[in-house]
């Protein structure tokens, strides 16, 4: 569909969705400052262990490896149905969508099962400040991934009965700028909690 | 922000392949120690700052031609808060930090 064979509505309404692009992606700046906050909060906790467990002892290599390439791969699987919504092509969008949760899920599944382990042994977030910072830092970012799956569900929901109408096509929009962020996000984990924290 | 760019497939594959490097040389690193720490925990922030930069201009799609001017100056806007409150953090902190523990 071009500009020229659009109708006024048509066009209002793309430019309503335009304006909610830019409302998300200034949501997003805001949760940029929040995450980079938290990192400064833990970089800044790290030697407060109160005679706890440091890093090294806690954190697990192959475990944060996985978690990276689960969120990676499931940033590209995204973009891949991204490109299929343009195309038109609801199968494929909803095929992507629900590979996507998949790894989101494995994600989410091995970050909750690091956290259970950890408590487990002793080393809940009440251990020392390192571990609040630590605990509050990757647990804000796993409740994002977590809301991130919810909207997922949802919105394979309004694509599977609503079909890729223009409103649905631009909600998929915003998820895809908050799910390549939390990628952005995790990036900053691994390189400055788990990779350092082994080192 | 809606505008297509013409080789999109081509866009996310060229990020992902680029992210996977800068994620596997930071690991690789680690997992063998073949760096001494110093030089490790530089290569560690050179590839982050570098990965991030990936994800903005191959997954986000930011650049400077087709994304809204609007965006971009959030964008820089949120760099410039990022480097007062964060930089602003550890200067107080290792300062305090300096001052009650010598």
């Amino acid at each position: 569909m071009s500009v020229a064979h659009m109708s006024a509505h048509e066009r209002e309404e793309r430019e309503t969705h335009e304006q909610r692009a830019l409302g998300f992606w200034l949501y997003l700046m805001g949760d940029a400052v929040i995450f980079a906050l938290l990192f400064a909060t833990y970089a800044i906790m790290i030697p407060g262990t109160a005679g706890g467990p440091t890093g090294k002892e806690l954190f697990d290599l192959d475990n944060a490896a996985i978690e990276t390439a689960l969120l990676l791969v499931s940033s590209m699987t995204f973009g891949f149905a991204s490109l299929q919504v343009r195309a038109g092509n609801r199968g494929a969008v909803l095929l992507w969508l629900a590979i996507t949760f998949v790894l989101g899920a494995a994600f989410v599944f091995l970050e909750v099962r690091e956290f259970a382990g950890m408590i487990a042994r002793g080393a809940g977030p009440d251990r020392s400040g390192f571990l609040s910072a630590f605990f509050t830092l990757v647990g804000t970012h796993g409740v994002h991934v977590t809301m991130g799956l919810i909207w997922i569900v949802v919105l394979g929901a309004q694509v599977a009965l609503k079909g890729l109408t223009l409103p649905v096509a631009s909600r998929l929009y915003r998820l895809g700028l908050f799910w390549h962020f939390l990628d952005i996000a995790w990036v900053g984990i691994f390189s400055i909690v788990y990779l350092p924290g082994l080192l | 922000m809606e505008h297509q760019p013409p080789h999109a497939l081509r866009s996310y594959l060229i990020g992902f392949v680029l992210a996977v490097i800068l994620s596997a040389v930071p690991f690789w690193l680690v997992y063998t120690h073949a760096l001494p720490p110093h030089r490790t925990l530089l290569v560690i922030g050179i590839a982050a700052v570098l990965q991030v930069l990936v994800h903005l201009r191959f997954f986000l799609h930011i650049n400077f031609t087709t994304t809204p001017r609007e965006n971009v100056l959030a964008l820089v806007f949120t760099c410039i808060l990022l480097f007062i409150m964060v930089g602003g953090s550890f200067w107080i902190m290792f300062d305090l930090h300096t001052r009650m523990l010598l």
